[in-house]
Protein backbone atom coordinates (compact mmCIF):
# COMPACT_ATOMS: atom_id res chain seq x y z
CA UNK A 1 0.00 0.00 0.00
CA UNK A 2 2.99 2.31 0.50
CA UNK A 3 3.30 3.30 -3.14
CA UNK A 4 -0.41 3.68 -3.72
CA UNK A 5 -1.91 6.75 -2.07
CA UNK A 6 -4.95 6.51 -4.36
CA UNK A 7 -5.61 3.04 -3.05
CA UNK A 8 -5.57 4.25 0.55
CA UNK A 9 -7.94 7.09 -0.29
CA UNK A 10 -10.30 4.73 -2.11
CA UNK A 11 -10.24 2.18 0.71
CA UNK A 12 -10.98 4.68 3.45
CA UNK A 13 -13.67 6.33 1.35
CA UNK A 14 -15.37 2.95 0.95
CA UNK A 15 -14.89 2.28 4.65
CA UNK A 16 -16.61 5.58 5.41
CA UNK A 17 -19.44 4.71 3.03
CA UNK A 18 -19.95 1.44 4.89
CA UNK A 19 -20.05 3.01 8.36
CA UNK A 20 -21.56 6.50 7.99
CA UNK A 21 -25.29 5.64 7.99
CA UNK A 22 -24.87 3.58 11.13
CA UNK A 23 -22.90 6.33 12.86
CA UNK A 24 -25.77 8.77 12.41
CA UNK A 25 -28.13 6.63 14.42
CA UNK A 26 -26.57 7.29 17.81
CA UNK A 27 -26.84 11.12 17.86
CA UNK A 28 -30.31 10.84 16.27
CA UNK A 29 -31.50 8.59 19.08
CA UNK A 30 -30.44 11.18 21.65
CA UNK A 31 -32.45 13.93 19.99
CA UNK A 32 -34.63 16.22 22.09
CA UNK A 33 -36.72 17.11 19.03
CA UNK A 34 -39.78 15.26 17.81
CA UNK A 35 -38.77 14.93 14.14
CA UNK A 36 -35.93 13.23 12.28
CA UNK A 37 -34.07 16.55 12.13
CA UNK A 38 -30.26 16.32 12.06
CA UNK A 39 -28.33 17.58 13.95
CA UNK A 40 -30.82 17.40 16.82
CA UNK A 41 -31.98 20.74 18.24
CA UNK A 42 -31.45 19.50 21.81
CA UNK A 43 -30.46 16.32 23.64
CA UNK A 44 -32.60 13.93 25.64
CA UNK A 45 -33.20 10.26 26.41
CA UNK A 46 -36.91 10.55 25.60
CA UNK A 47 -36.86 8.03 22.72
CA UNK A 48 -35.20 5.38 24.85
CA UNK A 49 -37.83 5.99 27.52
CA UNK A 50 -40.51 5.67 24.86
CA UNK A 51 -39.02 2.42 23.59
CA UNK A 52 -39.46 0.89 27.03
CA UNK A 53 -42.68 2.58 28.06
CA UNK A 54 -44.90 3.03 24.99
CA UNK A 55 -47.08 -0.09 24.84
CA UNK A 56 -46.72 -0.66 21.08
CA UNK A 57 -42.93 -0.55 21.29
CA UNK A 58 -42.63 -2.60 24.45
CA UNK A 59 -44.93 -5.23 23.03
CA UNK A 60 -43.02 -5.34 19.75
CA UNK A 61 -39.76 -5.94 21.64
CA UNK A 62 -41.41 -8.69 23.68
CA UNK A 63 -42.94 -10.36 20.62
CA UNK A 64 -39.57 -10.34 18.86
CA UNK A 65 -37.83 -11.81 21.91
CA UNK A 66 -40.54 -14.45 22.22
CA UNK A 67 -40.28 -15.43 18.57
CA UNK A 68 -36.47 -15.59 18.78
CA UNK A 69 -36.65 -17.58 22.02
CA UNK A 70 -38.55 -20.32 20.22
CA UNK A 71 -37.20 -20.16 16.70
CA UNK A 72 -33.47 -19.94 17.53
CA UNK A 73 -33.27 -23.14 19.64
CA UNK A 74 -35.57 -24.89 17.20
CA UNK A 75 -33.38 -23.91 14.27
CA UNK A 76 -30.21 -24.83 16.18
CA UNK A 77 -31.46 -28.33 17.01
CA UNK A 78 -32.90 -29.05 13.57
CA UNK A 79 -29.93 -27.54 11.73
CA UNK A 80 -27.30 -29.25 13.89
CA UNK A 81 -29.00 -32.67 13.60
CA UNK A 82 -29.24 -32.21 9.85
CA UNK A 83 -25.54 -31.28 9.62
CA UNK A 84 -24.62 -34.48 11.50
CA UNK A 85 -26.95 -36.48 9.30
CA UNK A 86 -25.47 -35.01 6.12
CA UNK A 87 -21.95 -35.85 7.31
CA UNK A 88 -22.92 -39.53 7.36
CA UNK A 89 -23.84 -39.46 3.70
CA UNK A 90 -21.54 -39.81 0.72
CA UNK A 91 -20.00 -36.65 -0.64
CA UNK A 92 -22.34 -36.24 -3.58
CA UNK A 93 -25.49 -36.76 -1.51
CA UNK A 94 -24.14 -34.47 1.17
CA UNK A 95 -23.55 -31.60 -1.23
CA UNK A 96 -26.97 -32.08 -2.85
CA UNK A 97 -28.67 -32.31 0.54
CA UNK A 98 -26.95 -29.21 1.89
CA UNK A 99 -27.90 -27.28 -1.25
CA UNK A 100 -31.54 -28.39 -1.03
CA UNK A 101 -31.85 -27.56 2.67
CA UNK A 102 -30.23 -24.15 2.29
CA UNK A 103 -32.31 -23.17 -0.76
CA UNK A 104 -34.42 -20.67 1.25
CA UNK A 105 -31.31 -18.48 1.44
CA UNK A 106 -30.95 -18.20 -2.33
CA UNK A 107 -34.60 -17.66 -3.14
CA UNK A 108 -35.71 -14.03 -2.87
CA UNK A 109 -37.03 -13.34 0.60
CA UNK A 110 -40.20 -11.82 -0.75
CA UNK A 111 -41.09 -15.09 -2.46
CA UNK A 112 -40.53 -17.15 0.69
CA UNK A 113 -42.70 -14.64 2.54
CA UNK A 114 -45.41 -14.84 -0.09
CA UNK A 115 -45.37 -18.65 -0.05
CA UNK A 116 -45.55 -18.88 3.73
CA UNK A 117 -48.29 -16.26 3.90
CA UNK A 118 -50.50 -18.13 1.43
CA UNK A 119 -50.08 -21.43 3.22
CA UNK A 120 -50.42 -20.01 6.74
CA UNK A 121 -53.59 -18.10 5.81
CA UNK A 122 -55.11 -21.41 4.80
CA UNK A 123 -53.97 -23.17 7.97
CA UNK A 124 -55.15 -20.33 10.21
CA UNK A 125 -51.55 -19.68 11.28
CA UNK A 126 -51.33 -16.20 9.80
CA UNK A 127 -51.24 -13.52 12.46
CA UNK A 128 -50.37 -16.02 15.21
CA UNK A 129 -47.19 -16.30 17.24
CA UNK A 130 -46.78 -19.91 16.10
CA UNK A 131 -46.88 -18.77 12.49
CA UNK A 132 -44.14 -16.21 13.11
CA UNK A 133 -42.01 -18.77 14.97
CA UNK A 134 -42.35 -21.30 12.15
CA UNK A 135 -41.58 -18.70 9.51
CA UNK A 136 -38.46 -17.43 11.26
CA UNK A 137 -37.32 -20.99 11.98
CA UNK A 138 -37.58 -21.88 8.31
CA UNK A 139 -35.32 -18.96 7.49
CA UNK A 140 -32.86 -19.65 10.33
CA UNK A 141 -32.25 -23.39 9.76
CA UNK A 142 -29.94 -22.90 6.74
CA UNK A 143 -27.70 -20.53 8.72
CA UNK A 144 -27.19 -23.13 11.45
CA UNK A 145 -26.77 -25.93 8.93
CA UNK A 146 -24.06 -24.11 7.00
CA UNK A 147 -22.13 -23.02 10.11
CA UNK A 148 -22.18 -26.47 11.76
CA UNK A 149 -21.46 -28.29 8.50
CA UNK A 150 -18.40 -26.09 7.91
CA UNK A 151 -17.14 -26.92 11.40
CA UNK A 152 -17.83 -30.65 11.00
CA UNK A 153 -16.00 -30.80 7.70
CA UNK A 154 -12.98 -29.16 9.26
CA UNK A 155 -12.77 -31.38 12.31
CA UNK A 156 -10.60 -34.45 12.60
CA UNK A 157 -12.82 -37.50 12.89
CA UNK A 158 -9.98 -39.65 14.20
CA UNK A 159 -10.22 -37.77 17.52
CA UNK A 160 -13.65 -39.29 18.14
CA UNK A 161 -12.42 -42.67 16.91
CA UNK A 162 -9.50 -42.41 19.33
CA UNK A 163 -11.85 -41.71 22.24
CA UNK A 164 -13.96 -44.73 21.25
CA UNK A 165 -10.94 -47.01 21.02
CA UNK A 166 -9.80 -45.83 24.45
CA UNK A 167 -13.03 -47.18 25.86
CA UNK A 168 -15.39 -44.21 25.84
CA UNK A 169 -19.00 -44.99 25.06
CA UNK A 170 -20.38 -43.28 21.93
CA UNK A 171 -22.33 -40.91 24.20
CA UNK A 172 -19.24 -39.99 26.25
CA UNK A 173 -17.13 -39.59 23.14
CA UNK A 174 -19.73 -37.25 21.69
CA UNK A 175 -20.10 -35.24 24.88
CA UNK A 176 -16.42 -34.87 25.73
CA UNK A 177 -14.73 -34.85 22.33
CA UNK A 178 -16.98 -34.21 19.34
CA UNK A 179 -19.33 -31.68 20.88
CA UNK A 180 -16.71 -29.29 22.31
CA UNK A 181 -14.88 -29.34 18.98
CA UNK A 182 -17.91 -28.34 16.94
CA UNK A 183 -19.38 -26.01 19.57
CA UNK A 184 -18.01 -22.85 17.87
CA UNK A 185 -19.91 -23.85 14.74
CA UNK A 186 -23.11 -24.31 16.72
CA UNK A 187 -22.63 -20.98 18.52
CA UNK A 188 -21.95 -19.18 15.24
CA UNK A 189 -25.02 -20.83 13.74
CA UNK A 190 -27.12 -19.82 16.74
CA UNK A 191 -25.94 -16.20 16.49
CA UNK A 192 -26.68 -16.13 12.76
CA UNK A 193 -30.07 -17.72 13.34
CA UNK A 194 -30.91 -15.28 16.13
CA UNK A 195 -29.91 -12.21 14.15
CA UNK A 196 -31.62 -13.46 11.00
CA UNK A 197 -34.89 -14.16 12.76
CA UNK A 198 -34.76 -11.11 15.04
CA UNK A 199 -34.17 -8.76 12.12
CA UNK A 200 -36.46 -10.38 9.57
CA UNK A 201 -39.03 -7.93 8.20
CA UNK A 202 -40.66 -9.13 5.00
CA UNK A 203 -42.09 -12.39 6.37
CA UNK A 204 -43.07 -10.73 9.66
CA UNK A 205 -44.77 -7.93 7.73
CA UNK A 206 -47.06 -10.37 5.96
CA UNK A 207 -47.59 -12.69 8.93
CA UNK A 208 -48.27 -9.92 11.45
CA UNK A 209 -51.55 -9.93 13.33
CA UNK A 210 -53.05 -7.92 16.13
CA UNK A 211 -50.77 -8.33 19.14
CA UNK A 212 -48.17 -10.06 17.00
CA UNK A 213 -46.12 -7.18 15.67
CA UNK A 214 -42.37 -7.82 15.79
CA UNK A 215 -39.82 -5.08 16.42
CA UNK A 216 -38.80 -4.77 12.74
CA UNK A 217 -42.45 -4.44 11.71
CA UNK A 218 -43.03 -1.81 14.39
CA UNK A 219 -39.90 0.03 13.19
CA UNK A 220 -41.08 -0.14 9.59
CA UNK A 221 -44.49 1.22 10.57
CA UNK A 222 -42.83 3.91 12.68
CA UNK A 223 -41.02 5.23 9.60
CA UNK A 224 -43.71 4.75 6.97
CA UNK A 225 -46.82 5.69 8.90
CA UNK A 226 -46.04 7.63 12.03
CA UNK A 227 -42.61 9.29 11.55
CA UNK A 228 -41.99 8.23 15.15
CA UNK A 229 -38.36 8.98 16.17
CA UNK A 230 -38.44 6.09 18.66
CA UNK A 231 -37.10 4.10 15.70
CA UNK A 232 -33.73 5.83 16.16
CA UNK A 233 -33.51 4.51 19.74
CA UNK A 234 -34.65 1.06 18.62
CA UNK A 235 -32.09 1.04 15.80
CA UNK A 236 -29.29 2.07 18.12
CA UNK A 237 -30.19 -0.60 20.65
CA UNK A 238 -30.30 -3.22 17.89
CA UNK A 239 -26.92 -2.16 16.52
CA UNK A 240 -25.30 -2.09 19.96
CA UNK A 241 -26.79 -5.42 21.10
CA UNK A 242 -25.90 -7.26 17.90
CA UNK A 243 -22.36 -5.83 17.82
CA UNK A 244 -21.90 -6.81 21.47
CA UNK A 245 -23.02 -10.38 20.80
CA UNK A 246 -20.78 -10.67 17.75
CA UNK A 247 -17.84 -9.18 19.62
CA UNK A 248 -18.24 -11.50 22.62
CA UNK A 249 -18.46 -14.54 20.37
CA UNK A 250 -15.41 -13.42 18.41
CA UNK A 251 -13.36 -12.75 21.54
CA UNK A 252 -14.40 -16.04 23.11
CA UNK A 253 -13.32 -17.68 19.91
CA UNK A 254 -9.84 -16.21 19.70
CA UNK A 255 -9.27 -16.95 23.38
CA UNK A 256 -10.37 -20.55 22.85
CA UNK A 257 -8.10 -21.07 19.90
CA UNK A 258 -5.22 -19.39 21.74
CA UNK A 259 -5.75 -21.70 24.68
CA UNK A 260 -5.80 -24.70 22.42
CA UNK A 261 -2.66 -23.72 20.54
CA UNK A 262 -1.05 -22.89 23.91
CA UNK A 263 -1.83 -26.30 25.40
CA UNK A 264 -0.87 -27.98 22.13
CA UNK A 265 2.60 -26.44 22.20
CA UNK B 1 -20.20 -77.99 1.66
CA UNK B 2 -16.86 -76.54 2.57
CA UNK B 3 -17.80 -73.13 1.33
CA UNK B 4 -20.96 -73.10 3.40
CA UNK B 5 -18.92 -74.23 6.39
CA UNK B 6 -16.58 -71.31 5.88
CA UNK B 7 -19.57 -69.04 5.62
CA UNK B 8 -20.99 -70.53 8.81
CA UNK B 9 -17.76 -69.79 10.62
CA UNK B 10 -17.68 -66.28 9.29
CA UNK B 11 -21.28 -65.69 10.18
CA UNK B 12 -21.24 -64.51 13.80
CA UNK B 13 -19.46 -61.30 12.88
CA UNK B 14 -21.59 -60.52 9.84
CA UNK B 15 -25.09 -60.03 11.17
CA UNK B 16 -23.66 -57.70 13.77
CA UNK B 17 -21.98 -55.57 11.13
CA UNK B 18 -25.13 -55.60 9.04
CA UNK B 19 -27.18 -54.74 12.06
CA UNK B 20 -24.87 -51.88 12.90
CA UNK B 21 -25.14 -50.65 9.35
CA UNK B 22 -28.95 -50.60 9.36
CA UNK B 23 -28.89 -49.00 12.78
CA UNK B 24 -26.56 -46.29 11.54
CA UNK B 25 -28.68 -45.80 8.44
CA UNK B 26 -31.72 -45.36 10.65
CA UNK B 27 -29.75 -42.88 12.75
CA UNK B 28 -28.80 -40.91 9.63
CA UNK B 29 -32.42 -40.78 8.54
CA UNK B 30 -33.58 -39.76 12.02
CA UNK B 31 -31.00 -36.97 12.12
CA UNK B 32 -32.11 -35.63 8.76
CA UNK B 33 -35.82 -36.12 9.34
CA UNK B 34 -36.63 -32.88 11.24
CA UNK B 35 -34.89 -30.72 8.64
CA UNK B 36 -36.55 -32.55 5.78
CA UNK B 37 -39.99 -32.24 7.40
CA UNK B 38 -39.40 -28.54 8.12
CA UNK B 39 -38.22 -28.00 4.57
CA UNK B 40 -41.22 -29.81 3.07
CA UNK B 41 -43.78 -28.06 5.27
CA UNK B 42 -42.29 -24.56 5.34
CA UNK B 43 -40.66 -24.38 1.95
CA UNK B 44 -41.47 -27.00 -0.66
CA UNK B 45 -45.23 -27.18 -0.06
CA UNK B 46 -45.77 -23.40 0.21
CA UNK B 47 -43.70 -22.80 -2.91
CA UNK B 48 -45.50 -25.50 -4.85
CA UNK B 49 -48.80 -24.00 -3.79
CA UNK B 50 -47.66 -20.65 -5.16
CA UNK B 51 -47.05 -22.21 -8.55
CA UNK B 52 -50.38 -24.06 -8.46
CA UNK B 53 -52.38 -21.00 -7.42
CA UNK B 54 -50.70 -18.89 -10.09
CA UNK B 55 -51.94 -21.19 -12.86
CA UNK B 56 -55.36 -22.18 -11.45
CA UNK B 57 -56.86 -18.99 -10.04
CA UNK B 58 -59.13 -17.41 -11.07
CA UNK B 59 -59.18 -19.74 -14.08
CA UNK B 60 -56.90 -22.57 -15.10
CA UNK B 61 -54.24 -21.43 -17.51
CA UNK B 62 -51.39 -19.04 -17.96
CA UNK B 63 -53.62 -15.97 -17.77
CA UNK B 64 -51.80 -14.51 -14.79
CA UNK B 65 -48.49 -14.80 -16.60
CA UNK B 66 -49.85 -13.40 -19.84
CA UNK B 67 -51.11 -10.42 -17.91
CA UNK B 68 -47.58 -9.69 -16.69
CA UNK B 69 -46.50 -9.09 -20.27
CA UNK B 70 -49.62 -7.38 -21.51
CA UNK B 71 -50.51 -4.94 -18.73
CA UNK B 72 -47.45 -2.88 -19.67
CA UNK B 73 -46.85 -1.98 -16.04
CA UNK B 74 -45.34 -5.18 -14.65
CA UNK B 75 -42.84 -5.47 -17.44
CA UNK B 76 -41.78 -1.88 -16.91
CA UNK B 77 -41.28 -2.53 -13.20
CA UNK B 78 -39.29 -5.66 -13.98
CA UNK B 79 -37.03 -3.83 -16.41
CA UNK B 80 -36.53 -1.06 -13.85
CA UNK B 81 -35.66 -3.69 -11.22
CA UNK B 82 -33.12 -5.30 -13.56
CA UNK B 83 -31.54 -1.90 -14.24
CA UNK B 84 -31.32 -1.04 -10.57
CA UNK B 85 -29.83 -4.44 -9.76
CA UNK B 86 -27.29 -4.03 -12.55
CA UNK B 87 -26.33 -0.55 -11.38
CA UNK B 88 -25.97 -1.81 -7.80
CA UNK B 89 -23.74 -4.66 -8.99
CA UNK B 90 -21.54 -2.27 -10.98
CA UNK B 91 -21.30 0.25 -8.12
CA UNK B 92 -20.42 -2.54 -5.70
CA UNK B 93 -17.73 -3.95 -7.98
CA UNK B 94 -16.19 -0.49 -8.36
CA UNK B 95 -16.03 -0.11 -4.59
CA UNK B 96 -15.24 -3.72 -3.76
CA UNK B 97 -12.27 -4.07 -6.09
CA UNK B 98 -9.89 -1.55 -4.46
CA UNK B 99 -11.15 -2.57 -1.03
CA UNK B 100 -10.60 -6.30 -1.56
CA UNK B 101 -7.29 -5.60 -3.30
CA UNK B 102 -6.08 -3.55 -0.34
CA UNK B 103 -7.09 -6.40 1.96
CA UNK B 104 -4.70 -8.73 0.10
CA UNK B 105 -1.69 -6.42 0.31
CA UNK B 106 -2.03 -4.68 3.68
CA UNK B 107 -0.64 -5.70 7.09
CA UNK B 108 -2.58 -8.37 9.01
CA UNK B 109 -3.80 -5.86 11.57
CA UNK B 110 -5.15 -3.48 8.92
CA UNK B 111 -6.77 -6.47 7.24
CA UNK B 112 -8.57 -7.32 10.47
CA UNK B 113 -9.85 -3.74 10.68
CA UNK B 114 -10.99 -3.77 7.05
CA UNK B 115 -12.70 -7.13 7.60
CA UNK B 116 -14.62 -5.74 10.56
CA UNK B 117 -15.61 -2.61 8.62
CA UNK B 118 -16.84 -4.53 5.60
CA UNK B 119 -18.99 -6.72 7.81
CA UNK B 120 -20.73 -3.74 9.44
CA UNK B 121 -23.68 -3.63 7.00
CA UNK B 122 -23.91 -7.40 7.36
CA UNK B 123 -24.44 -7.15 11.10
CA UNK B 124 -26.44 -3.95 11.22
CA UNK B 125 -30.20 -4.32 11.38
CA UNK B 126 -31.71 -3.82 7.92
CA UNK B 127 -34.07 -1.18 9.26
CA UNK B 128 -31.31 0.63 11.13
CA UNK B 129 -29.21 0.92 7.96
CA UNK B 130 -32.07 2.19 5.85
CA UNK B 131 -33.16 4.57 8.57
CA UNK B 132 -29.62 5.94 8.72
CA UNK B 133 -29.76 6.65 4.99
CA UNK B 134 -33.18 8.25 5.36
CA UNK B 135 -31.76 10.72 7.87
CA UNK B 136 -28.85 11.54 5.58
CA UNK B 137 -30.99 11.92 2.45
CA UNK B 138 -34.05 13.68 3.85
CA UNK B 139 -35.08 17.24 3.02
CA UNK B 140 -32.77 19.49 5.00
CA UNK B 141 -30.52 16.51 5.76
CA UNK B 142 -26.75 16.58 5.44
CA UNK B 143 -26.57 15.26 1.88
CA UNK B 144 -29.39 17.53 0.78
CA UNK B 145 -27.67 20.60 2.21
CA UNK B 146 -24.31 19.55 0.75
CA UNK B 147 -25.80 19.09 -2.74
CA UNK B 148 -27.48 22.51 -2.54
CA UNK B 149 -24.32 24.24 -1.36
CA UNK B 150 -21.91 22.67 -3.87
CA UNK B 151 -23.90 21.81 -6.98
CA UNK B 152 -26.95 23.95 -6.44
CA UNK B 153 -29.21 20.92 -6.75
CA UNK B 154 -32.49 21.80 -5.13
CA UNK B 155 -34.00 18.34 -5.02
CA UNK B 156 -33.93 16.02 -2.02
CA UNK B 157 -32.38 12.63 -2.67
CA UNK B 158 -34.95 10.82 -0.52
CA UNK B 159 -37.63 9.24 -2.66
CA UNK B 160 -35.47 8.93 -5.76
CA UNK B 161 -33.87 5.97 -7.51
CA UNK B 162 -30.31 7.24 -6.85
CA UNK B 163 -31.06 7.13 -3.11
CA UNK B 164 -32.22 3.52 -3.48
CA UNK B 165 -29.10 2.71 -5.52
CA UNK B 166 -26.72 4.19 -2.96
CA UNK B 167 -28.35 2.50 0.02
CA UNK B 168 -28.63 -0.86 -1.75
CA UNK B 169 -24.95 -0.74 -2.71
CA UNK B 170 -24.00 -0.22 0.91
CA UNK B 171 -26.22 -3.04 2.11
CA UNK B 172 -24.84 -5.45 -0.51
CA UNK B 173 -21.19 -4.38 -0.49
CA UNK B 174 -20.06 -7.20 1.87
CA UNK B 175 -21.48 -9.72 -0.60
CA UNK B 176 -19.23 -8.24 -3.28
CA UNK B 177 -16.08 -7.79 -1.18
CA UNK B 178 -15.97 -11.26 0.39
CA UNK B 179 -16.01 -13.43 -2.78
CA UNK B 180 -13.74 -10.97 -4.55
CA UNK B 181 -11.24 -11.03 -1.68
CA UNK B 182 -11.31 -14.84 -1.68
CA UNK B 183 -10.30 -14.79 -5.34
CA UNK B 184 -7.76 -11.97 -5.22
CA UNK B 185 -6.03 -13.58 -2.27
CA UNK B 186 -5.31 -16.64 -4.41
CA UNK B 187 -3.59 -14.73 -7.18
CA UNK B 188 0.12 -15.36 -7.24
CA UNK B 189 1.64 -11.89 -7.04
CA UNK B 190 4.92 -13.17 -8.47
CA UNK B 191 3.14 -13.23 -11.83
CA UNK B 192 2.95 -9.44 -11.61
CA UNK B 193 6.66 -9.23 -10.81
CA UNK B 194 7.37 -11.54 -13.72
CA UNK B 195 5.33 -9.36 -16.08
CA UNK B 196 7.15 -6.28 -14.89
CA UNK B 197 10.48 -8.09 -15.13
CA UNK B 198 9.65 -8.85 -18.75
CA UNK B 199 9.19 -5.16 -19.42
CA UNK B 200 5.51 -4.47 -18.77
CA UNK B 201 4.73 -1.27 -16.91
CA UNK B 202 2.77 -1.42 -13.67
CA UNK B 203 -0.45 -0.44 -15.42
CA UNK B 204 0.03 -2.97 -18.19
CA UNK B 205 0.94 -5.78 -15.79
CA UNK B 206 -2.20 -4.99 -13.85
CA UNK B 207 -4.41 -4.86 -16.93
CA UNK B 208 -3.02 -7.89 -18.73
CA UNK B 209 -2.17 -10.19 -15.82
CA UNK B 210 -3.96 -9.21 -12.63
CA UNK B 211 -7.34 -8.21 -14.06
CA UNK B 212 -7.87 -11.39 -16.14
CA UNK B 213 -6.88 -13.53 -13.15
CA UNK B 214 -9.39 -11.72 -10.95
CA UNK B 215 -12.21 -12.06 -13.50
CA UNK B 216 -13.85 -15.14 -11.87
CA UNK B 217 -14.03 -13.24 -8.58
CA UNK B 218 -15.52 -10.21 -10.30
CA UNK B 219 -18.13 -12.35 -12.01
CA UNK B 220 -19.02 -14.16 -8.78
CA UNK B 221 -19.25 -10.96 -6.77
CA UNK B 222 -21.22 -9.14 -9.45
CA UNK B 223 -23.65 -12.01 -9.92
CA UNK B 224 -24.27 -12.39 -6.20
CA UNK B 225 -25.00 -8.70 -5.63
CA UNK B 226 -27.15 -8.56 -8.76
CA UNK B 227 -29.24 -11.56 -7.74
CA UNK B 228 -29.67 -10.39 -4.17
CA UNK B 229 -30.63 -6.91 -5.38
CA UNK B 230 -33.49 -8.30 -7.49
CA UNK B 231 -35.56 -9.25 -4.46
CA UNK B 232 -35.00 -6.13 -2.33
CA UNK B 233 -38.04 -4.77 -0.57
CA UNK B 234 -37.13 -2.66 2.48
CA UNK B 235 -34.72 -0.23 0.81
CA UNK B 236 -36.91 0.74 -2.17
CA UNK B 237 -39.97 0.88 0.10
CA UNK B 238 -38.29 3.31 2.50
CA UNK B 239 -35.97 5.32 0.25
CA UNK B 240 -37.64 5.10 -3.15
CA UNK B 241 -40.80 6.60 -4.53
CA UNK B 242 -44.13 4.94 -5.35
CA UNK B 243 -43.64 6.10 -8.93
CA UNK B 244 -40.38 4.14 -9.15
CA UNK B 245 -41.65 0.84 -7.73
CA UNK B 246 -39.42 -2.23 -7.86
CA UNK B 247 -40.73 -5.76 -8.31
CA UNK B 248 -40.76 -6.82 -4.65
CA UNK B 249 -42.89 -3.77 -3.81
CA UNK B 250 -45.25 -4.75 -6.61
CA UNK B 251 -45.67 -8.23 -5.11
CA UNK B 252 -46.25 -6.78 -1.66
CA UNK B 253 -48.81 -4.26 -2.95
CA UNK B 254 -50.72 -6.94 -4.87
CA UNK B 255 -51.05 -9.02 -1.72
CA UNK B 256 -51.65 -6.35 0.89
CA UNK B 257 -53.76 -3.85 -1.00
CA UNK B 258 -55.54 -5.77 -3.74
CA UNK B 259 -55.44 -9.28 -2.19
CA UNK B 260 -54.62 -10.55 -5.66
CA UNK B 261 -52.75 -13.69 -4.62
CA UNK B 262 -52.71 -15.33 -8.01
CA UNK B 263 -51.24 -12.23 -9.64
CA UNK B 264 -48.67 -11.77 -6.87
CA UNK B 265 -47.73 -15.44 -7.11
CA UNK B 266 -47.22 -15.17 -10.86
CA UNK B 267 -44.92 -12.15 -10.40
CA UNK B 268 -43.09 -14.03 -7.64
CA UNK B 269 -42.52 -17.08 -9.84
CA UNK B 270 -41.42 -14.81 -12.65
CA UNK B 271 -38.89 -13.18 -10.29
CA UNK B 272 -37.68 -16.63 -9.27
CA UNK B 273 -37.20 -17.67 -12.89
CA UNK B 274 -35.27 -14.49 -13.64
CA UNK B 275 -33.12 -15.13 -10.55
CA UNK B 276 -32.37 -18.71 -11.59
CA UNK B 277 -31.61 -17.63 -15.16
CA UNK B 278 -29.15 -15.04 -13.85
CA UNK B 279 -27.56 -17.64 -11.58
CA UNK B 280 -27.04 -20.04 -14.50
CA UNK B 281 -25.81 -17.24 -16.73
CA UNK B 282 -23.22 -16.18 -14.15
CA UNK B 283 -22.02 -19.79 -13.80
CA UNK B 284 -21.62 -19.96 -17.55
CA UNK B 285 -19.76 -16.66 -17.72
CA UNK B 286 -17.45 -17.50 -14.84
CA UNK B 287 -16.63 -20.84 -16.43
CA UNK B 288 -15.73 -18.96 -19.58
CA UNK B 289 -13.82 -16.36 -17.63
CA UNK B 290 -11.60 -18.65 -15.62
CA UNK B 291 -10.30 -21.91 -17.09
CA UNK B 292 -9.65 -20.57 -20.56
CA UNK B 293 -7.10 -18.19 -19.12
CA UNK B 294 -5.66 -20.45 -16.50
CA UNK B 295 -5.53 -23.90 -18.02
CA UNK B 296 -2.83 -23.14 -20.59
CA UNK B 297 -0.64 -21.68 -17.88
CA UNK B 298 -1.14 -24.75 -15.74
CA UNK B 299 -0.34 -27.25 -18.51
CA UNK B 300 2.61 -25.08 -19.43
CA UNK B 301 4.07 -25.45 -15.97
CA UNK B 302 3.20 -29.15 -15.89
CA UNK B 303 5.45 -29.70 -18.86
Amino acid sequence: MRRAPYLSIAVWAVAGFLTVPTLFLVPMSLSGGSTFQFPPPSWSLQWYRNLVEAPEWREAVLVSLQVAAFSTPLAVVIGTCAAFGLMRLGERLRIAGAAALSAPLVIPNILVALALYGTFLRLGLSGTLLGLVLGQTALAIPFVLIAVLARLQGYDRSLTTAALSLGASPATAFRTVTFPLILPGIVAGAVFAFVASFDELVIALLLQGPGNVTLPVQMFNAVVEAADPTISAASTVLVVVVSAVVLVVQIGWTRRSEQRSGSGA
Amino acid sequence: MTTTAVLEVGRPARPRAAERETRSRTATLLLLLPAVVASLLLFVYPLTRIVVVSVTEPTIGLGNYLELFTDGYTLRVLIRTLWVALAVAVLDLLMAFPFAYAMTVCKPRTRAVLFTIVLIPFWTSALAKNFGWMILFQRGGLVDRFLQATLGIDHPLLGTTPAVLIAMSQVLLPFAVLPLYARLDQIDRRLLDAAQGLGAGRARAFRQVYLPLSAPGLVAAGALTFILALGFYITPALLGSPQQTLIAQLIMARVEQVLDFAGANAIGIFLLLVTIAMLLLSRLVSRHASPAREEPARTESAR
